[in-house]
């Protein structure tokens, strides 16, 4: 990597004017462990609807692990176990009366490598409204397969062969698939761990773009690999390294006047 | 001087090739000037030793049956054979029994005319053993020669061996085909024996079986070669009622096994459940038989069924079913383990439930491979034997009532192989017909199966 500074975001962002308001989510202290083995240290991080926060950090530092806590799907993994506290509007989703499945359903997720399932278009979106009884009959199950797909800006290049297999669709597709996916069952946060990180340029600028259209509505968090990204996308940035977090602030503080020295070695290239 | 004899000394031979070549190339890496040779002693001694026992053991193979069709002609140009019967079974016995004392595996003959053979038999052997034998020696020493006339220093022996391991190997995965062809062979050529009796329509499409194996072989009754009774058993038991029980079963347990089973839990029911697998089927022939049958007929006489047969097909379907349980399971569990996490990841992060993901998308992406399991174990359930021999009936009832007596397709090719009827007699000759046509609905079903886990597999790589 050159010794330049990566450029930073677009500005002005007009993102940098919504106020924070209160955070959708909150974590504090939070530590997560793989069997013996600590992946995440003491981490706090606020989370805020209308914004785009992008976790940051060399391959191993721990923000994939984050983000899979903040909507328990660490879960699916026996050896891992989490402390500290983490809140969706104040209420902490790791106490033992929430529900796992609603909590899911709240906080949405898109995945490194689009999976959509080997179903139909239709049923790919369908999924989610209807195994959580969102749409009461046809007619309304319809609207909301179109309006995500209109969302996710897919729905005029499928809309004729909504019944086509949801895997005969390309990389790129299918990953506005999956995102179209979680934003039909209406959750307030929607995770995305390195959503183009298998997609090729073009893709990943739709996607991008997509990303910037859906934050007005959603608290976004998203995990990548790339800088220029979490430049272009973000209005926060969280740098992590060894599964901590070192820095998080607005994103053109971040990239224009790092406060720490790791930071600033990381977005200049030193390492990472 | 029997062919064993020939056998070791031509290994003997071998091994004393072995050595000398291997020495000689000792002596050439000690005068090479940086103590290196194109390959090591030891392929040189396999080189000289394959050149001098291959060629003289093929030479041996082929020589025996030319060997005795020579000894007969040449007995058979003494004058004592001149008064041999002609033909037939008479002929062929006086023969063999000369033979036999000729070349001492008999001590004494019955039949005087083969007395006088003895002699011109024992000469005969004799000449073509030799014969044989001194072929044998000049092809080692010849092989050999050629062998010892290649070693130099720079010699590729090593390559040459390679060549040869290549050549076994594909010769011993051509054995199991060749042989597949020869059984397939056989099959059809019985079949088209057997068709040129009783018609295939009749065979077919029949609904009356009752070979009689003691009827005229040259005028059988065509309207008692009607197989469909067997082949509406063997599916009614193997395809329906096993399944019944092996599917639902096997897949619940494959669902447990790989979606929530501790880790611990896993380590010992998935062996276990191997061991059904691995129970010999007669031993699941006698729990059906002993065990099952009589249970089922009690049950049946207790809901008030009114003279049940202690035979019935239920009793040989659920025992098969169980003895397939392993089958599928292990089918499924591999064909759901190979739907990729994310797919589960994906519907868990849309707040899907365990079970949820299970029904609505581990299953229905793992369907293709878990449908050609299925299959596989169908054609595994139609081709067994054991267990219906023992625990099903001989009798062809054509019924759709589970605590009737039926009886399978292999039944029936057991009971007409070890009946009494002669070996061209079409009842016996029907046993290769049915087993034509179990032999073509198990391949066709291993085929499509196949075919579809490929595809399957394809799907998610």
């Amino acid at each position: 990597m050159s010794e330049t500074l990566v450029p930073p975001a677009p500005a002005p962002l007009s993102a940098e004017e919504v106020p924070l308001g209160e955070p959708k989510m909150r974590a504090r202290d939070v530590s997560v462990y793989y069997g013996e083995k600590q992946a995440i240290n003491s981490v706090s991080i606020d989370v805020h609807t209308e914004h785009v926060s992008a976790f940051i950090g060399p391959s191993g530092c721990g923000k994939s692990t984050f983000l899979r806590a903040l909507n328990r799907m660490n879960d699916t993994i026996p050896s891992a176990r989490v402390q500290g506290q983490i809140e969706l509007d104040g209420e902490d989703i790791y106490a033992s009366g929430m529900d796992v499945v609603q909590l899911r359903a709240r906080v949405g997720m898109v995945f490194q490598k689009p999976n959509p399932f080997p179903k139909s278009i239709y049923d790919n979106i369908a999924y989610g409204p209807r195994i959580h009884g969102i749409a009461e009959g046809k007619n309304e199950l319809d609207a909301i397969v179109e309006r995500s797909l209109i969302r996710a800006g897919l729905w005029e290049e499928v809309k004729d062969r909504l019944t086509d297999s949801g895997t005969a669709l390309s990389g790129g597709q299918q990953q506005r698939l999956c995102i179209a996916r979680a934003i039909a069952v209406d959750p307030e946060v929607i995770l995305m761990d390195e959503p183009c990180s298998a997609l090729d340029p073009i893709a990943t600028a739709k996607i991008e773009e997509l990303i910037d259209e859906l934050r007005g509505s959603y608290a976004i968090v998203i995990v990548t690999h790339s800088m220029q990204q979490a430049a272009r996308v973000s209005q926060r940035t969280a740098f992590f390294h060894l599964g901590t977090l070192v820095e998080y602030g607005s994103t053109s503080d971040i990239f224009t006047n790092p406060r720490e020295v790791r930071t600033k070695d990381y977005i200049t290239g030193r390492y990472g | 001087m029997s062919a064993s004899t020939l056998l070791l000394v031509v290994l003997g031979l071998g091994l004393a090739g072995w050595l000398v070549a291997r020495s000689r190339a000792v002596m050439f890496r000690r005068a090479a000037s940086n103590n290196r040779i194109a390959s090591l002693p030891n392929f040189h001694g396999w080189y000289a030793a394959i050149w001098i026992a291959v060629p003289a053991i093929l030479f041996t193979i082929i020589w025996s049956p030319i060997a005795d069709a020579l000894v007969t002609q040449s007995v058979l140009a003494h004058p004592a054979a001149a008064d041999l019967p002609a033909f037939g079974i008479a002929r062929e016995s006086i023969l063999s029994e000369a033979q036999a004392v000729a070349d001492g595996s008999a001590n004494t003959v019955f039949n005087p005319m083969a007395r006088e053979l003895v002699e011109p038999f024992r000469e005969a052997l004799g000449k073509y053993r030799v014969i044989g034998f001194v072929v044998a020696l000049i092809i080692a020493a010849v092989g050999g020669a050629i062998a010892f006339l290649r070693l130099r220093p720079d010699f590729r022996a090593r390559n040459k061996v390679e060549r040869t391991v290549l050549f076994v190997l594909l010769l011993a995965s051509l054995v199991a085909i060749v042989t597949t062809l020869g059984i397939v062979a056989s099959l059809v050529f019985e079949t088209i024996r057997f068709f040129g009796m009783v018609s295939p329509i009749d065979f077919l499409f029949g609904t009356h079986w009752a070979p009689n194996p003691m009827s005229n072989p040259d005028n059988p009754d065509p309207s008692r070669y009607g197989a469909i009774p067997l082949f509406w058993g063997t599916l009614f038991i193997g395809a329906i009622i096993a399944m019944i029980v092996a599917i639902p079963i096997g897949m619940m347990s494959a669902i447990y096994l790989n979606q929530y089973a501790p880790a611990r839990m896993r380590t010992w029911l998935k062996p276990a459940l191997e061991v059904l697998a691995g129970v010999p089927t007669v031993v699941y022939g006698y729990f059906a038989a002993l065990t099952v049958a009589p249970a089922i007929r009690d049950m049946a006489l207790a809901i008030g069924v009114s003279n049940p047969s202690s035979e019935s097909a239920l009793a040989a379907g659920v025992v098969m079913g169980v003895m397939i349980i392993p089958f599928v399971s292990s089918m499924a569990d591999d064909s759901i383990t190979a739907v990729p996490q994310a797919m589960a990841d994906g519907s868990l992060a849309m707040g899907a439930t365990q079970n949820e993901t299970i029904k609505r998308v581990l299953v229905p992406a793992a369907l293709p491979g878990i449908v050609a399991g299925v299959m596989l174990a169908i054609s595994r359930a139609i081709g067994e034997t054991m267990i219906v021999v023992m625990a099903a009936s001989f009798a062809a009832n054509l019924s759709a009532n589970p605590l009737d007596a039926m009886t399978t397709v292999t039944v029936q090719i057991v009971a007409l192989l070890t009946g009494e009827g002669s070996f061209d007699h079409p009842a016996t000759l029907a046993a290769f017909a049915l087993g034509f046509v179990l032999f073509m609905v198990t391949l066709g079903l291993n085929f499509i199966a196949l075919r579809v886990v490929k595809r399957f597999r394809e799907a998610y790589e």
